[in-house]
C-alpha cells in the first residue's frame, strides 16, 4: 500500500499521520531520504524493498552499534534479511521518534536486544549486548571475569522471578523507572 | 464483536426510518462500540503492530465510525461534532509543534552534548546546572530591569538634578578615573547600579508608576520566584530519579539498556561513547567489590577523629582570619593613602580562602580512607561549612559597619536639617512670607549622609567581581597554563609529565558547583541593595558558560573514577535551597529592623522600609481591603494557618512512607510467589516454611500426585506477547490455581491410587535431575 512514486498521495499521507507518531514534515522528509537511496529504475516500482546494506549507509544509523538488529527487527521481509520497505522505514522512525510512548519504545528495545529472537534476554543475549556497547576493538572489551560479574549483577537487579532470563515485563519494569531511556532512544532524521 | 457487526449490517440495509426505531439498549450498545472504535483510532499508533495490519484496522474502524456516528447524532449535531473533532486534532498538533519549538529554543544543547560525549554525564551535569542558573538569573534580571531600573531611567529625574543622583563636588574631579570606577565609586556609585540613586517620589511619570513599592515588591519577589523555581525543580528530580533512597536500584540494568545515545551520528563520538561506557561498566563493577573490605577499625577511627579535628581547626582559623581582615578594613576606611592590595584585601582574602582550603581538606581527608562516594559527601559538607562560615563572618563584620554608618547619619541628618531650617528662616525673614522655593544650591554641594545601603551594595558587588576574577584566573593558570607546560615541556623533561606528576587537570565538579551555589547566595543577598548586581551576574554566567566549556574541552581529561554525590541533582538543589534561606535572613532582617537612610534610596524619609506597603494600602487601595489586611495580619489567624501547614506536611510525609512500604511488600510477595512456583515445578518439596506446614496438615498427603508432568504450555505463552499486566498478577493467577489443585486433591479425578506411578515417560529423563530448569522460553521440555 505504500508507494515509492515521487509524490506521496494526500490521503496516504494523512493515514500515515494517524498511524505513526510522525508529523507531516517528518513523513515527507522520510520519504525524500528513502527515495534518495533508490536507484533510478527502482524509483518507478511501487513497494520497493531496500536491502539492509543501503539502509545502513544512512548517517543516523551508520555509527549505531545496534544498526543490524534495528533493521532486522523492523523488516517485514520473508527471508529475514533486514530489508525495509518505506512503510517499515516509517515504523522505524515512528518508534524512535520524540513523541513515541514508553511502551512502544521499550517493546522495540526489547526486541532489538533479543539477539536470538527467542522472546527473552538470556546470558548469551546480554553478553552480545555488552560486547556491542563496548566497541569492537580488543582493548575496550571486558574480560570474561568482568563480563560474568556484570551480567550476574544485571540479572540480580532485573530478573524478578529468578529464572536466569529477563522477559518483556521485567524489562519494561526496569526501563520504565529509568530517567533517560526515552530521551536517549531517539533517532531523528 | 461479530454479532454487533451483523446487527449493524442489518441496520445499514434498512432505511432511515429504521433509525428512529432503534431501542434504548441498542443505542447504548452502538454508542459503546463507536467509542471503542474511536479509542482504537486514537491509540493505534501505540500498538506495536506492523503498518499493514494497522492500516487495515484503521480503515475498518474509520468506516464503522463514519457510518454510525450519524445514526447517533441528528443532522445539525453532526456538523458541530465534526467541528469539535477537527478543533481537537488541530489543538493536539499545535501542542506538538509548540513542544518542538520550545525544545529547539534551549540554548547550548550542542555544546553540552559535546562535553557529555567526551567527559560523561557528571561533568555535563555541571553545565546543565549552570544553564539552569543562567535561566533563573535571566528571569530575575528581567524583573529587576523591567520593573525598577527602566522606570527610574525613563520616568524619573535625570542624573545631576537632585543631590542623591549627583557626585559630590569635592569628588567630581576624580569621578571618572579608572581606579575610582574599579572601586565602584565616582560615577558608578551614583548610577542605577546601586540603591542610593533611586528617588523616593511616591509616583513618577505619566503612568503614576509607584517606584518605591515596585522596588520592595521586586526585592521580595526575587526570593519568592527563586524559591518556587528551586522547589519545582527538586520535585521534578525526585519524581524522575527516585531520590537518594533508590540509589542502588537498577544501576547495572540501566547502564546496559539505556546508556547508548541513539542520536550519535559521528564515528568519533561513537568511539568516545564506547570508551565511556566501558569505563563506567568497569567502575561500577569495582564499586560493588569495594563494599567488601576488612581492615583495622581502631586505627581508622583514630585517624578519622584526628582528621576531623584538623579540619575544624582550619575552619576556625579561616573564620578568624576573615574577622581580622574586616576589622582592618574598617581602620583603612579612615585613611586615604591605600595601596591597591589594602583596598581590596577583604575580597582577595575571601576568594583565596575559598581556593586554598578545599584541596587542603582533600589532602587531610586521605587519612580517613572512606569509600569515594562517602568521601565526596564529606568533602562537600566541609566546603559548604567553609563557605558558610566565611559568608556569615563577612556579614557580621558588614553589620558592624552599617551600625557605625547609622550613627554617622544621625549627626549629619541633624546638621542638614538645621541648615535647611536656617535657610528657610532667613528667606522668610528677608522676603516677608512668600513661599520659599528649594534652596538654590548646586546638588553637588549639599551635605550628604553616609547612605549605608549603597555601601553594603558596593561591598557585595566588589566581592562578586573579585570572585569572578579569581575564578577566571584560576582556570587560566591552574588548567590552561598547566596544560601548556605539560604539553610543551614534556619534550625536554626528565620524567613523563603527562603520565606522571602534574599531568592534565581533571574537572573539579563539586568545587565548581559549590562555587556556583555560593555565588548565587551572594547575589540574592546583594540584589536588594544593588539592583545592577543581577545584571552583572547574568553576564558572568554567560561568559562562564563559554569560557568553561572551552577550558574543559581544551585542557581537561576525563576522570579516571567517577562518583556522583547522588543519583539525582537534588543534592545540589538542596544546597541551593539552604543558601536561599540563609541569604533571605539578612535581607529580611534589615528590611524589618533597620531604618532607611534619610537622603538616598526609594525609602528615604520613612521610618521603616515596609512602610511603603502601609502607605499604598492606605492611599491607593479601597478602604475595605485595608481592614481586610489588618484582620489577616492578626496573629490569631496566622498561627492556626502555620499549624495547619505543619500538619499537612506531616500527613503527606506519612502517606509517602506508607506507599513506599506497600511497594516493598508487593515486591517481596511477587518474589515469594515466583519462588514457590519454581519450586513446585522442580521438586515437590517446598522451601517455604508456611507452605510446608500447610502440606503437613493435609489429610491425604499420600494422595498428592507425583512430580507434576511437564506442562510448559501454561508458561511461555503469556510472556512472549507484549502484555501490559504487571508480572505479579499473571503469576499469582497461575499460582493460585496450582495451590487449589494441590491443597485439595480430588481423589476421584485421578482414580484410586491402585498402581504404582507409571513409567516417567513424561517426566524428565533419568539422570537429568531437578537441575534442568524449566525456565521460560527455554524451548520444549525434555521428552
Amino acid at each position: 500500500m505504500g508507494t515509492t512514486a515521487s509524490q506521496l498521495g494526500k490521503d496516504l499521507l494523512s493515514e500515515y499521520q494517524e498511524l505513526t507518531f510522525l508529523t507531516k514534515q517528518e513523513i515527507l522528509l522520510a520519504h525524500k531520504r528513502f527515495a534518495e537511496l533508490l536507484t533510478k529504475d527502482e524509483k518507478d516500482l511501487p513497494n520497493t524493498r531496500l536491502p539492509m546494506e543501503r539502509i545502513l549507509t544512512l548517517p543516523e544509523l551508520k555509527s549505531n552499534p545496534f544498526r543490524r538488529r534495528i533493521c532486522l527487527v523492523f523488516s517485514t521481509s520473508q527471508h529475514k534479511d533486514g530489508s525495509l520497505t518505506f512503510e517499515d522505514f516509517l515504523d522505524l522512525l515512528s518508534a524512535f521518534s520524540d513523541s513515541a510512548t514508553m511502551e512502544i519504545k521499550s517493546h522495540y528495545a526489547f526486541r532489538i536486544f533479543d539477539f536470538d529472537d527467542d522472546g527473552t534476554l538470556d546470558y548469551g543475549d546480554l553478553e552480545r549486548l555488552v560486547n556491542c556497547l563496548t566497541g569492537e576493538t580488543d582493548d575496550t572489551r571486558l574480560t570474561d571475569e568482568e563480563m560474568r560479574q556484570l551480567i550476574s549483577n544485571i540479572l540480580e537487579e532485573s530478573d524478578i522471578d529468578k529464572d536466569g532470563t529477563v522477559n518483556l515485563s521485567e524489562f519494561q519494569h526496569v526501563i520504565s523507572r529509568s530517567p533517560d531511556f526515552v530521551s536517549s532512544f531517539k533517532i531523528v532524521l | 464483536m461479530c454479532d454487533l457487526m451483523m446487527m449493524s449490517s442489518s441496520d445499514s440495509n434498512s432505511d432511515s426510518e429504521e433509525e428512529e426505531s432503534l431501542s434504548e439498549g441498542e443505542m447504548a450498545q452502538l454508542l459503546e462500540e463507536v467509542e471503542e472504535k474511536k479509542k482504537l483510532i486514537a491509540t493505534i499508533r501505540n500498538k506495536p503492530w506492523r503498518m499493514k495490519r494497522r492500516l487495515v484496522d484503521l480503515k475498518e474502524a474509520q468506516e464503522f465510525v463514519d457510518k454510525f456516528e450519524g445514526a447517533l447524532g441528528k443532522g445539525k449535531g453532526r456538523k458541530w461534532f465534526a467541528y469539535k473533532v477537527m478543533m481537537k486534532k488541530k489543538w493536539i498538533k499545535f501542542q506538538r509543534d509548540f513542544e518542538n519549538f520550545r525544545t529547539a529554543c534551549i540554548p547550548w544543547e550542542r555544546k553540552i552534548k559535546d562535553v557529555e560525549s567526551h567527559f560523561g554525564s557528571s561533568v555535563a551535569s555541571y553545565f546543565i546546572f549552570l544553564r539552569w542558573m543562567y535561566g533563573m538569573n535571566l528571569v530575575l534580571f528581567g524583573f529587576t530591569f523591567g520593573l525598577v531600573v527602566i522606570p527610574e531611567v525613563l520616568m524619573g529625574l535625570p542624573y545631576g538634578s537632585i543631590p542623591r543622583k549627583t557626585v559630590p563636588t569635592p569628588d567630581q574631579d576624580t569621578a571618572q578615573d579608572y581606579s575610582v570606577l574599579m572601586d565602584f565609586n565616582g560615577y558608578c556609585k551614583y548610577s542605577v547600579l546601586f540603591y542610593g540613586y533611586y528617588n523616593n517620589q511616591r509616583t513618577i511619570g505619566l503612568l503614576k508608576f509607584r517606584l518605591p513599592l515596585s522596588y520592595l515588591m521586586v526585592g521580595i519577589g526575587t526570593f519568592g520566584y527563586s524559591l518556587m523555581v528551586v522547589i519545582r525543580t527538586m520535585a521534578k528530580n525526585a519524581d524522575v530519579g527516585g531520590g537518594d533512597g533508590d540509589e542502588g536500584e537498577f544501576t547495572f540494568a540501566w547502564k546496559m539498556f539505556t546508556s547508548w545515545d541513539y542520536l550519535i551520528g559521528n564515528s568519533e563520538t561513537a568511539d568516545n561513547k564506547y570508551a565511556s561506557i566501558t569505563t563506567s561498566f568497569k567502575e561500577s563493577i569495582v564499586d560493588e567489590q569495594e563494599n567488601q573490605k576488612d581492615e583495622n577499625i581502631h586505627l581508622r577511627r583514630f585517624l578519622r577523629v584526628m582528621a576531623n579535628f584538623l579540619i575544624t581547626c582550619s575552619l576556625g582559623g579561616s573564620g578568624y582570619l576573615i574577622y581580622f581582615v574586616v576589622k582592618r578594613s574598617q581602620e583603612f576606611a579612615n585613611r586615604t593613602d591605600l595601596s591597591w592590595y589594602e583596598k581590596n584585601e577583604l575580597e582577595l582574602i575571601m576568594s583565596l580562602l575559598g581556593l586554598v582550603c578545599p584541596p587542603l581538606f582533600e589532602t587531610i581527608a586521605e587519612l580517613e580512607d572512606y569509600h569515594p562516594r562517602i568521601a565526596l559527601k564529606w568533602q562537600l559538607g566541609r566546603i559548604f561549612a567553609l563557605f558558610l562560615g566565611n559568608l556569615y563572618t563577612f556579614l557580621f563584620a558588614l553589620f558592624d559597619e552599617v551600625n557605625t554608618k547609622l550613627e554617622q547619619e544621625d549627626s549629619i541628618k541633624n546638621a542638614s536639617i538645621w541648615a535647611m531650617k536656617e535657610y528657610y528662616a532667613n528667606y522668610t525673614l528677608m522676603l516677608n512670607g512668600t513661599d520659599s522655593p528649594i534652596p538654590p544650591m548646586d546638588p553637588g554641594d549639599v551635605i550628604r549622609g553616609p547612605c549605608w545601603e549603597t555601601a553594603v551594595g558596593i561591598e557585595f558587588v566588589k566581592l562578586t567581581v573579585s570572585d569572578i576574577q579569581v575564578s577566571y584566573l584560576t582556570i587560566l593558570i591552574g588548567d590552561f597554563a598547566r596544560a601548556v607546560i605539560v604539553r610543551f615541556l614534556n619534550y625536554c623533561w626528565c620524567w613523563d609529565l603527562e603520565a606522571g606528576f602534574p599531568s592534565y587537570g581533571e574537572f573539579d565538579i563539586s568545587g565548581n558547583v559549590l562555587g556556583l551555589v555560593f555565588n548565587q547566595g551572594m547575589i540574592w543577598m546583594g540584589a536588594f541593595y544593588a539592583p545592577g548586581l543581577v545584571g552583572i551576574n547574568v553576564l558572568r554566567l554567560l561568559s562562564s558558560m563559554y569560557y568553561q566549556c572551552w577550558a574543559v574541552m581544551a585542557t581537561n581529561v576525563p576522570h579516571e573514577r567517577v562518583f556522583k554525590a547522588s543519583k539525582s541533582n537534588n543534592f545540589y538543589m538542596g544546597l541551593l535551597l539552604l543558601i536561599l534561606f540563609l541569604s533571605l535572613l539578612p535581607v529580611v532582617f534589615t528590611i524589618m529592623t533597620l531604618p532607611p537612610s534619610f537622603d538616598c534610596g526609594p525609602f528615604s524619609g520613612k521610618v521603616k522600609m515596609f512602610d511603603v506597603i502601609m502607605e499604598t494600602i492606605d492611599l491607593d487601595l479601597p478602604a475595605f481591603l485595608g481592614t481586610l489586611f489588618s484582620y489577616a495580619a492578626n496573629p490569631g489567624l496566622i498561627i492556626p494557618a502555620v499549624l495547619l501547614m505543619v500538619l499537612a506536611i506531616y500527613y503527606l510525609n506519612s502517606v509517602s512512607e506508607a506507599y513506599q512500604h506497600a511497594n516493598m511488600e508487593l515486591k517481596k510477595k511477587m518474589q515469594m510467589t515466583r519462588d514457590e512456583e519454581k519450586n513446585r515445578r522442580n521438586n515437590t518439596d517446598s522451601t517455604n516454611q508456611v507452605m510446608k506446614d500447610l502440606e503437613d496438615l493435609l489429610p491425604n498427603r499420600s494422595l498428592m500426585p507425583p512430580a507434576p508432568p511437564p506442562q510448559p504450555v501454561k508458561k511461555p505463552e503469556p510472556e512472549a506477547k507484549p502484555t501490559k499486566t504487571r508480572p505479579g498478577t499473571a503469576g499469582k493467577g497461575v499460582n493460585l490455581q496450582r495451590d487449589v489443585t494441590l491443597a485439595s486433591p480430588n481423589p476421584n479425578a485421578r482414580g484410586p491410587v491402585s498402581r504404582p506411578p507409571g513409567p516417567r515417560g513424561h517426566g524428565p529423563p533419568p539422570g537429568a535431575g531437578p537441575g534442568r530448569g524449566r525456565g521460560r522460553g527455554r524451548g520444549a521440555p525434555p521428552r
